[in-house]
């Protein structure tokens, strides 16, 4: 009887392919939907984690105040004791020195008269110690274009975008002009060492590299730093540990009536990532919900339709004396047969464009010119474990909940009259 | 009749007198006439100074010594003297532009546009205030609005408005000395009258007929900080000045 059914199920096109393509199409576009914006949310949380805000960051409660204005006067002091107790302390997190500063980057010609101006974003950070982890962070190997990283003092990285347009070269002088930390103006000259691109449009717009040795020089910041990042050992992200570590920082170290003591803040409290890693993370259920009801009403309506067409099958069923629930079991077990099946496909075509994505992404660069948001400007889509299983919620839900309401009608035939609609 | 006219006339010089708004006595003299006197005793056809400049940061102090070349409006070369970080550095203005020259980079970098609103060696001077005129009577109009007492000294109190827009400082406030024509206080005003810089002269002292503050301090109000106290060490009025100081090649001599 089961493998008469199922046959008559294969062979029956709109009882199996149109449920299995709604299904299907239902876990394919939560699949894809749910990568793309996993690779986003992630991306951006990369991007600030790596360039900005660290797993956790360090300055002072008076710098934290003003932070997007970079008041390197309200910069840490003592910053090499700080980090000795940080690194003893703290011994399964990688902590490490950075300074960010504005100003301008001036070329000189021949004579020493400016050739080429334009407003730079700098980043100083451990670059000539070899025990440095931020070369790795920072991701500069794969970002150089043109020369080499720092090698020597006063050697600096300088976005490939920025260096063509000033028109500058390998090996050539380039002054910073900006602020010490007293407020004073700042010069100081720097050694072009190689070009980088970041794939950050705020970056690739003007954005210098330099050694916090050097920086700390040129912007009269003796054994300062604005601020000190920390990163678990394996670069993983966890919110939670994160938080744990913060607060006991900030019960040891911060006091609320110096402004200049320091205070911790997790990737999550700061920038308003917090609420990126909560969406992140309730996404994979919004998605879900929002298919399940979608494809619901879907499968229902084909239901419908179905048990409408499929009238004189049903009748002749429950007139040869099947009863009612066997007949209400058995429409719930093919759609769940063809849910699993659209599932298993949807999920597959879904993690194939996901894929493609994740390697080849979609360049935003054009669109994104005047952005000052560390985002990527190439977005890609991440594959994540969660992939593989979410599109299997809509697909087979939706298949089951749509059928339950659908296939309430069977209880609605009279045994009595189905002889009468069936001469008809 | 005529003794009723006399009567009347009397009544209505009475009335206007008692409506007049208070304000200076009448051998006051007026806000222009201060203004020149002050410019009287600051401007000078050419001075030669050395000076230095304690700044007051939120975390800690630091003392600048500078020696200045002014020539009129137009022209002045400043060198910084100490500490270490600064000797060498070199700054010429020479009519609307600014340039600067350290001994380190070896550049001559032209001041220009925002870089001028930047503190000056970090104090609460800007390039800003160092370019302007420093003939008041040429940027303000002035009008005497009262008089007031600064450290036991009578002062006028002066309002001054911009002749033109294009100030840093659309209006400023001075309490200037009856008897020597120093502004003993002044306090600056942005366009919407916010107030911006103060400015306090604690000392003065006469040279060649002229009184000249000694030791000042400016605030600017925005800052953290206890402000800038400049203290001039020695001023020289009138003397020659080569013109080869006033030029770029002077910078890195």
């Amino acid at each position: 009887m089961i493998k008469f059914l199922l046959k008559g199920l294969m062979r029956d096109r709109s009882r199996s392919l149109f449920p299995v393509l709604i299904a299907g199409t239902g876990a394919f576009l939560t699949v894809f939907l749910y990568s793309w914006i996993q690779g986003a949310i992630g991306d951006l949380i990369q991007s600030s984690a790596q360039f900005d805000t660290g797993h956790v960051k360090i300055m002072t409660r008076a710098y934290r105040e003003l932070s997007d204005q970079i008041p390197n006067d309200l910069a840490l002091l003592g910053v090499e004791s700080l980090l000795e107790q940080l690194r003893s302390n703290e011994k399964e997190m990688v902590w490490t020195p950075r300074t960010r500063f504005g100003g301008l980057l001036d070329i000189p010609d021949e004579r020493g008269e400016t050739r080429a101006q334009g407003p730079v974003m700098g980043l100083a950070a451990d670059l000539l110690n070899p025990s440095s982890p931020e070369i790795k962070i920072l991701n500069l190997n794969n970002a150089l274009v043109r020369g080499h990283l720092p090698r020597e003092k006063n050697e600096i990285l300088i976005s490939e975008e920025f260096a063509r347009r000033l028109g500058v070269t390998i090996g050539e002088t380039a002054t910073l002009i900006s602020s010490t930390m007293n407020g004073a103006m700042a010069m100081h000259n720097f050694t072009v060492a190689g070009t980088v691109h970041f794939g950050i449009t705020s970056l690739d717009k003007g954005a210098i590299i330099a050694d916090i040795s050097d920086v700390q020089y040129a912007l009269d910041m003796p054994d300062a730093a604005g601020e000190i990042v920390g990163y678990s050992k394996d670069m993983l992200y966890d919110d939670e540990a994160m938080l744990e570590l913060t607060k006991k920082f900030n019960d040891r170290f911060s006091k609320e009536d110096d402004e200049f003591s320091p205070v911790m803040l997790s990737l999550s409290q700061q920038n308003g990532l917090g609420e990126y890693l909560g969406f992140a993370s309730a996404l994979g259920g919004i998605i879900v919900v929002i298919f399940v009801f979608v494809m619901s009403i879907v499968v229902w309506n084909s239901g419908l339709i179905n048990g409408i067409r499929r009238y004189g099958e049903i009748g002749v069923r429950l007139a040869m004396g099947e009863p009612n629930g066997s007949l209400y079991r058995w429409m719930i077990f093919e759609s769940i047969v063809t849910g699993f099946v659209g599932s298993i496909l949807g999920t597959l075509v879904g993690l194939g464009a996901s894929y493609y994505l994740q390697f080849k992404g979609i360049d935003f660069g054009s669109v994104l010119q005047k952005s000052t948001v560390l985002i990527s400007s190439v977005v890609r889509a991440r594959v994540t474990g969660w992939s593989y299983a979410i599109g299997f919620f809509p697909g087979l839900i939706a298949s089951v909940v749509g059928t339950i309401f659908a296939g309430i009608g069977i209880y609605r035939r009279q045994t009595s009259q189905l002889f009468k609609e069936l001469e008809v | 009749m005529r003794k009723l006219i006399i009567f009347a006339l009397l009544i209505n010089v009475c009335v206007l007198h008692a409506a007049a708004p208070p304000g200076p006595p009448s051998e006051a003299p007026s806000g222009e006439e201060i203004l020149e006197r002050i410019d009287n005793n600051f401007y000078a056809e050419n001075r030669v100074s050395i000076s230095s400049m304690i700044i007051r940061g939120v975390r800690g102090t630091r003392t600048i010594k500078a020696k200045s070349w002014v020539q009129g409006m137009d022209k002045a070369f400043t060198e910084y003297l100490s500490p270490a970080r600064e000797k060498g550095t070199k700054m010429l203005k020479i009519k609307g532009e600014l340039w600067t020259w350290s001994p380190s980079t070896d550049r001559i970098i032209r001041i220009a546009g925002h870089m001028l609103r930047q503190s000056l060696m970090g104090s609460d001077v800007s390039y800003e205030d160092f370019m302007e005129d420093p003939e008041l009577s040429n940027i303000y109009n002035a009008r005497v609005t009262g008089e007031e007492t600064i450290d036991g000294r009578p002062c006028y109190l002066l309002e001054l408005k911009a002749k033109k827009s294009e100030v840093s400082y659309y209006s400023k406030k001075f309490w200037v000395d009856k008897e020597r024509y120093v502004p003993l206080r002044q306090d600056w005003f942005a366009k919407a009258g916010k107030l911006l810089k103060t400015v306090v002269i604690h000392e003065v002292f006469k040279v060649e007929n002229r009184w000249y503050p000694r030791r000042m301090t400016f605030r600017d109000v925005l800052k953290k900080g206890s402000g800038t106290e400049f203290i001039i060490e020695s001023i020289d009025f009138n003397v020659e000045i080569p013109e080869h100081i006033f030029s770029k090649a002077s910078l890195r001599r």
